[in-house]
């Protein structure tokens, strides 16, 4: 009997490639981190490959490093592998052409995903491994989990073979994410393919002292195209070595594959052909159409490379008259998309008679994991009876602008009738994606049935949706995409109704089970009309529980997945009901039983609980209720908002054309606030009696929700009903007599708490009660949405940084940084905010991918805006590895437009009043915010001065065309234009914005400032030139789940370093420091928000390169968030974060100084004792307490060793050579002529 | 030649003295250090209920952080199968214990609720504890709750225990009790073999800087030694319990002092943590000579040879012992 397993493709491919390497070199990236994810545990548990070692699985500073350590390790003789996608598979290709050229035979394995164009994408298609086809690499495309699965061995027992290198490649998250059912491969079918001879012959290449040769030579023109060539029997051999590997395989497990496998009618005419998860929606849509007559056929091709165009051909039925191919990626300017070319060419070599060979189409399809489903792989087909289907054409959107899009049938239906279908809408964390694993889980191996599950999870990291996509039936169920219409929906949070089409999935009569928190009499009146209607059109079955009082009172606080999982078996008949609950209680014991005998009782006593909660809703046969689905933007909202990002936010982006979106991935800022998600449960209620206008908590806020202001009290005239604001206290008298204002954005606040964790005035009589108080959000809504909408149009005071201190002057600025989808309490978003604040209107942004891109720039909105007069930071991201770079060529670009505005200045000048010209030069430098309001007041004159000049010019050659004068008129005027002052004018006016200064910010986390993008900052930090670099340091790579860095710190806990890390951390501040000419300085803000204020000035200010590290809570720590600030004070305290800055002005002078400043005293609090109040550090107590008390000792040591090392610093003497002074002067050109660096 | 040699709860122990429940017994350097200074026996720090539920919650709460919050985390710390929790981690203390040491380990369990001991107690028992010490600590905050109710609780507890496990149990009570002989006489016909008293409690403290309420947990003083010291005088004899005195006891005074009243050992914690574990050595020195000097050959000679029933002022252990202290209050006290 054939044992099954529940995984994903992730899983199902490492479970092998562990088996079958000695090496393993790894990089996170989506959607490939889990492979690299699971060998690492897998090795840090003692498991053991076919050879008796535990893998050696090491992280790398990037990809490219990755793929260095895997070509060493071939060369030295040990089986290697990796996994990678995407820009990974990029960083890779220098060194995979290498490993190929030297025919090395290794597998990598790749979860295919799209490379960012104009924008980037997590989500899957082929143009990864379709840009690496060049490098000779055999390449094996797996169609589902199962086959994922299988082909590891297959292409590991290949390559060992043929010596030729193999891309093994599944659908990023379609596979790599898809939780199926699959017969798992043992040991012996491991070894039965890969003999130790093949090991043998592989060690017996490696590079040894005994038997020494030479790889790796220069060649002259005379031998490498000759030796190039020496290669190609190999390249031929593979189709013939795969094909008998196939054969093997087959023999062994009965599961057969080829490298090129037709499905359909024996005498089809017309034929798909395609490659990935993409085949299995094809063959539902070929099988569908055989069955009602239609010669249609399939052809999925696996081997892609080398591609055996005879074979190929061979595959094809005779009768074939014409073919459609599927590309799931796109070479813009190519004659056509990969395969189709490959087709093309295996056509015109192969098919015996021209006469009859056969016409051929070509499709794009599937891009950034667009939706590809039986009815796209239908009208492809259907294409290929139209005789004036374009040769070129798309399937799966609606192109409006190029119309290269094909019409789908939407009545085309494969769904087979004995599956059942179950879509579930939840909260990111509310477990619902957990739970529903679990079913898989249980159904997939402890029941005859297969089973399927698919998530989507949106981007947000607060108050994300999730859609968990379940298939349950006799087997195969195999169809890779999502389910349209589903027997069984369950909404997890009932709210979303008002804001989603949530039903829009659900199946005539399907079943519908709702939290909420009304009584199930009273549940439809809760409805949404829109809903109400749904429901009695197509006759749903409405049941309910109200999982959140279940789960609480069971004690799972906000854990409702016991619960309504559960109800979905009671609900669904999947399985008889009994089975059903013993096997969830089985399935409990499992999944918790590690966890202890609480959580165990306590999710049992929620399976009982939910049974004995769960109602049937009446559904009355008339009347609407009061509640209608939200409009999702106000009417006041900018077209495009209107037009697109509304749409996006209904989750209806699928249905827009290819004319509503931007060409060039341009998109307009200032959107979050549109996207109103109130997600908070509480919200922050503000006591102006007790508040001591600190400012701390509008400093704190991560998100930007809870502002403060002062105003002239006339301008709260007209303020609506309520609206609380106190007399200012500050001392700023340009402020006196204003009114000051603490107000929530109550749609936009999270309710993470912090803001009250912060806030330090206590109400004397009641010392529970603070001056902000979190209180349940319902209550106040109405009032404080309107509050809000009034303190949105209040002005902000900007009042002098000399006047005010640091705190309070600068929340009394605009942040334009507001609202974005961060973790709930994020660590990193309070230090963009205050960039935001104090140089948001004239700050360019490259962003490191990460995190802070992620909630930067996912659409459908940014967090990024502007202020009244439409000014705000400008933002781009290039690419993980190269942000410092990025920002240098921003800062090149700016200084060069603006030297060129200088020059003009200085030729103009004849032309403009001198007093406007010597101002705007020596303006130029200005980097305060007075110099910089007087420079923009001097712009705007040059450009109405530039107007004036444009009229002259023009009434001049009006003038001379006028006068009869017998010269070319318009030929000298164009002359002029071209070449004289009018061409100057018209210069000067497309540079003459950069006159006033550009801060340029390059804003990353630490997996690139410390590991991946550490050698473009490096060089960023050598060159002298004004870039300031933020480091959101978490000390983990937050954004893919949680990796080491080179930031992580020795005795945490962290993925790739699953039993904490063993060495500490890296000393970024102290390398810089080394330049002696940069600015830099460790900040945390909630230790001290003054000095992190101080700093952001201090380094904006600085005309040389700064970096400035942000010690950046994350929930990766696993510490509560809402203690997000004072956790940054304990850790200082502790010791654990020394505050510093290092200001090389202090040494500029011929005497020099002391530029290092420690910041925060000497350790007062144990670091074991902080440390222990993380997850990350406790974590390795319950797991290796020897361990974790030793590495405990060490970091302890290196905390110590740290500050004594920085206390001594800070007594040095230092003098910094005037290169800066000299690349700062040549920044400005005026001065700095004569000065380059040469 | 004296004889320091008895028994504590059917235990053999090489002395009366017994390092009490603190961080001393919870770590491997300091357990070692009090084995070669010559302790009887060890009391290992508690295992409280609420401990082991909240670290049970708490680590399941981890093991969630970041679950499917975007389309790239699988979730930080869903990896750490290896996860040892509560319980297990205090299960492998006390075999590491147990190992290391060859005087009797004895474990301790504290709460109040019925349904949670059986369990743990049982979990101790199996992983070689030698007996269990049960602290019953209540806080009867509801006017509704009556005295009864809460030594109903606390009995109730100790028989679900005692019934459960075949190794002694001792029941480590405070002093709050209306009529603590009647309840000590229950508790030990629920099934306990000993009784310590007292135990001391953390009790809340206000910081007047940032004006908030933080348990603490002093070290105990010498005078404390007083309350136990009458109790356990006017306990031995009337009820068939072994007894451990706890609390303030500091030198080897006390330690005279309690076994001459009737305790069966006494253990000590505070002045372990003050002045190191090698003051056992001092202490058991001391103890030694003092013997030889006052001709005891046995602790059983000694035991309870002052306790009220054998001493020859019993009133002196009532309430005119009370004023007579206060009034006679010499002015050199410690």
């Amino acid at each position: 009997m054939t044992s099954r397993i529940v995984v994903d493709g992730n899983e199902a491919t490492a479970s092998v490639a562990h088996r079958v390497n000695e090496v393993i070199a790894i990089y996170p990236i989506t959607p490939a981190s889990a492979m690299g994810e699971f060998a690492d545990a897998w090795s840090a548990a003692g498991r053991r490959n076919l050879w008796g070692q535990v893998p050696e699985v090491v992280q790398l500073q990037s990809e490219a490093g990755a793929a260095g350590t895997v070509h060493g390790s071939l060369q030295a003789g040990a089986v290697t592998t990796t996994f990678t996608s995407s820009q990974g598979l990029l960083l890779m290709i220098p060194n995979m052409f290498k490993i190929a050229g030297e025919l090395t035979p290794t597998v990598f394995h790749i979860a295919a995903r799209s490379i960012a164009t104009h924008a980037l994408s997590i989500f899957g298609d082929h143009s990864d491994v379709m840009a690496a086809r060049s490098c000779g690499w055999a390449m094996l495309f797996a169609t589902t989990v199962q086959e994922a699965h299988d082909l590891a061995l297959i292409a590991q027992a290949a390559t060992l073979r043929a010596r030729v290198p193999f891309l093994h490649v599944q659908d990023g998250f379609r596979t790599s994410h898809e939780v199926t059912r699959i017969e798992p491969l043992d040991d012996a079918d491991l070894r039965a393919l890969i003999p130790d001879s093949l090991l043998a012959e592989h060690r017996a290449r490696a590079l040894d002292p005994d038997r020494p040769v030479l790889r790796g030579t220069a060649q002259n023109p005379d031998v490498f195209f000759q030796s190039r060539e020496a290669a190609n029997t190999y390249y031929d051999a593979v189709p013939g070595i795969v094909a008998d590997v196939f054969e093997e395989f087959a023999a062994r497990t009965g599961r057969r594959y080829t490298a090129f496998d037709y499905h359909g009618a024996p005498d089809a005419e017309r034929v798909l052909v395609i490659m990935g998860s993409g085949a299995v929606a094809a063959r539902e849509a070929v099988d569908a159409l055989v069955a009602r007559g239609e010669p249609v056929g399939l052809l999925t091709v696996r081997l892609y490379r080398p591609f055996d165009a005879a074979g190929f051909v061979a595959t094809l039925p005779a009768s074939a008259r014409s073919l459609v191919v599927l590309d799931r990626t796109k070479e813009p300017g190519a004659a056509g998309e990969p395969l189709y070319q490959d087709v093309l060419t295996a056509l015109a070599e192969e098919w015996s008679d021209a006469a009859t060979r056969p016409r051929v189409l070509n499709g794009r399809y599937g891009l950034g994991s667009k939706e590809f489903t039986p009815r796209m792989a239908k009208a492809a087909l259907d294409a290929l009876t139209r005789p004036d289907a374009p040769r070129s054409f798309t399937v799966g959107i609606v192109d409006d602008v190029t119309h290269r899009s094909l019409p789908v049938d939407s009545d085309f239906d494969t769904e087979r009738p004995d599956v059942t279908r179950a879509v579930f809408y939840g909260l990111g964390s509310d477990g619902t994606v957990g739970a529903n694993k679990n079913s898989v889980k249980i159904i997939g191996e402890h029941t005859d049935l297969d089973a399927q599950g698919y998530f989507v999870l949106d981007s947000k990291k607060s108050g994300s949706a999730t859609v968990s996509h379940l298939r349950f039936g006799p087997a195969p169920v195999a169809s890779p995409y999502l389910i349209e219409a589903a027997d069984f929906v369950g909404v997890h949070r009932f709210e979303q109704l008002f804001t989603t089409d949530l039903l829009a999935r659900a199946a005539h009569g399907a079943t519908v089970l709702l939290n909420a928190p009304y009584p199930p009499g009273a549940l439809f009146d809760e409805l949404p009309v829109e809903v109400q209607r749904q429901v009695r059109e197509r006759e749903l079955t409405l049941w309910t529980i109200d999982g959140d009082r279940v789960a609480t009172e069971v004690g799972l606080g906000g854990r409702i997945n016991t619960v309504m999982q559960t109800c979905f078996f009671a609900l669904s008949g999947v399985l008889p009901k009994d089975e059903a609950i013993s096997a969830i209680k089985a399935a409990i014991d499992r999944t918790y039983g590690k966890r202890g005998g609480t959580v165990l009782a306590r999710n049992h006593a929620a399976v009982d609980a939910a049974l004995a909660n769960l109602y049937a809703v009446p559904v009355p046969a008339e009347g609407e209720g009061r509640r209608r689905r939200y409009d999702l933007v106000p009417t006041a909202a900018p077209d495009f908002v209107q037009r697109v990002t509304a749409r996006l936010m209904a989750g209806e982006g699928d249905s827009l054309p290819v004319s509503a979106f931007p060409i060039d991935g341009t998109y307009p800022t200032n959107t979050a606030k549109w996207e109103r998600r109130s997600i908070a449960t509480e919200i922050p209620i503000w006591q102006p009696d007790v508040c001591t206008q600190c400012n701390l908590c509008a400093l704190a806020c991560p998100h930007a929700a809870i502002r403060v202001n002062a105003v002239p009290a006339a301008a709260l005239a007209g303020a609506p009903d309520g609206f609380k604001s106190t007399t200012w206290t500050g001392k700023d008298e340009s402020l006196a007599g204003f009114r000051y204002v603490v107000q929530v954005a109550p749609d936009d606040c999270t309710g993470c708490g912090v803001c009250v964790d912060v806030c330090p005035a206590r109400d004397k009589t009641e010392l529970k009660r603070k001056a902000i108080n979190l209180e349940p959000k319902q209550q106040y809504l109405e009032d404080e949405r309107a509050w809000w909408d009034f303190f949105e149009d209040l002005p902000y005071p900007r009042p002098s940084f000399d006047a005010l201190d640091p705190i309070k002057a600068s929340q009394l600025r605009e942040p334009l940084f507001e609202f974005s989808g961060a973790c709930a309490g994020c660590g990193e978003t309070p230090y963009l905010k205050m960039l935001s604040q104090l140089y948001g209107d004239h700050l360019l942004v490259a962003n490191a991918t990460g995190c802070s891109s992620i909630y930067g720039a996912n659409l459908p909105t940014t967090p990024w805006a502007q202020d009244a007069s439409g000014r705000g930071p400008a933002w781009s991201n290039s690419l993980f590895e190269d942000a410092a770079e990025f920002g240098y060529g921003m800062r090149l670009a700016v200084d060069a437009r603006a030297g060129q505005a200088a020059d003009l200045v200085d030729k103009l000048r004849p032309h403009l009043d001198d007093a406007l010209a010597d101002g705007l030069l020596r303006g130029m430098g200005a980097r305060d915010e007075e110099g910089i309001a007087a420079q923009r007041e001097r712009v705007t004159a040059l450009l109405d001065r530039l107007d004036e000049l444009d009229a002259e010019l023009f009434s001049h050659a009006t003038a001379a065309d006028a006068s009869g004068s017998t010269e070319p008129i318009d030929a000298a005027a164009t002359a002029h234009r071209e070449g004289g002052l009018a061409a100057d004018v018209s210069r000067l006016r497309s540079v003459a914005e950069t006159l006033v200064h550009r801060q340029v910010w390059v804003v990353g986390g630490d997996g690139w400032a410390y590991d991946i993008g550490f050698g473009g900052l490096d060089h960023v930090l050598a060159s002298g030139r004004d870039v300031n670099v933020l480091v959101l340091d978490t000390e983990v790579y937050s954004n893919t789940g949680g990796q080491a860095s080179k930031a992580t710190p020795r005795a945490a806990v962290a993925k790739f370093a699953a039993s904490g890390k063993s060495v500490g951390k890296k000393d970024l501040g102290l390398i810089a420091m080394a330049y002696g000419d940069v600015y830099v300085a460790q900040i945390a803000i909630g230790a001290s928000p003054k000095q992190t204020i101080d700093v952001l000035r201090a380094a904006a200010a600085w005309p040389g390169p700064s970096l400035v590290i942000a010690y950046s809570p994350c929930i990766a720590h696993g510490i509560d968030m809402r203690t997000m600030m004072t956790h940054q004070r304990n850790a200082v305290r502790a010791g654990y974060i020394t505050l510093y800055h290092y200001d090389p002005q202090a040494a500029l002078s011929e005497e020099g100084g002391q530029p290092l400043v420690l910041d925060s005293r000497p350790p007062r609090d144990s670091l074991a004792e902080w440390a222990a109040t993380e997850g990350r550090f406790a974590v390795l107590a319950r797991t290796q307490p020897e361990r974790a008390e030793a590495l405990m000792a060490l970091a302890e040591a290196d905390a110590k060793a740290r500050r004594a090392h920085y206390e001594q610093l800070a007594v040095v003497h230092r003098q910094v050579p005037d290169r800066v002074k000299g690349d700062a002067l040549r920044a400005l050109p005026m001065a700095g002529k004569e000065d380059g660096d040469g | 030649m004296v004889r320091l040699s008895t028994r504590y709860l059917g235990l053999k122990l090489r002395n009366p003295l017994v390092a009490a429940s603190s961080p001393l017994t919870g770590r491997t350097d300091t357990l070692e250090r009090l084995a070669d200074a010559g302790i009887g026996a060890v009391v290992l720090p508690s295992l409280f209920e609420e401990q082991i539920e909240r670290e049970e919650l708490a680590t399941h709460d981890l093991s969630l952080v970041g679950h499917e919050i975007s389309p790239e985390i699988t979730g930080y710390f869903d990896p750490f199968t290896g996860l040892e929790i509560g319980a297990t981690l205090y299960m492998r203390q006390l075999a590491h214990a147990k190992a290391l040491l060859d005087v009797p380990v004895i474990a301790s369990l504290n709460g109040f609720r019925p349904g949670g001991w059986t369990h743990h107690a049982v979990l101790m028992q199996d992983d070689g504890a030698d007996a269990i010490e049960l602290n019953a600590y209540f806080l009867a905050t509801d006017p509704e709750t009556s005295a009864a109710d809460v030594e109903d609780r606390t009995v109730d507890m100790v028989a679900a225990v005692c019934s459960a496990v075949r190794v002694p149990v001792a029941v480590k009570i405070g002093p709050w009790f209306s009529s603590l002989p009647h309840l000590v006489r229950r508790i030990g016909a629920a099934g306990a073999r000993g009784i310590v008293l007292f135990n001391r409690f953390y009790q809340p403290d206000i910081d007047l800087e940032t004006l908030t309420v933080e348990p603490q947990l002093s070290l105990s003083h010498p005078s404390e030694a007083r309350l136990a010291l009458r109790w356990i005088a006017i306990l031995r004899g009337r009820v068939a319990i072994d007894m451990a005195a706890a609390g303030g006891v500091d030198d080897v005074d006390d330690v005279i002092k309690m076994l001459l009243v009737g305790a069966d050992v006494v253990t000590m914690a505070s002045s372990l943590l003050r002045r190191g574990p090698e003051h056992v050595a001092m202490v058991l020195t001391g103890l030694e000579a003092w013997m030889r000097e006052h001709d005891y050959q046995s602790i059983g000679e000694l035991r309870g040879a002052l306790s009220q029933r054998s001493s020859p002022d019993p009133a002196a252990f009532e309430r005119a012992n009370y004023v007579k202290v206060l009034t006679g209050y010499p002015g050199s006290y410690r």
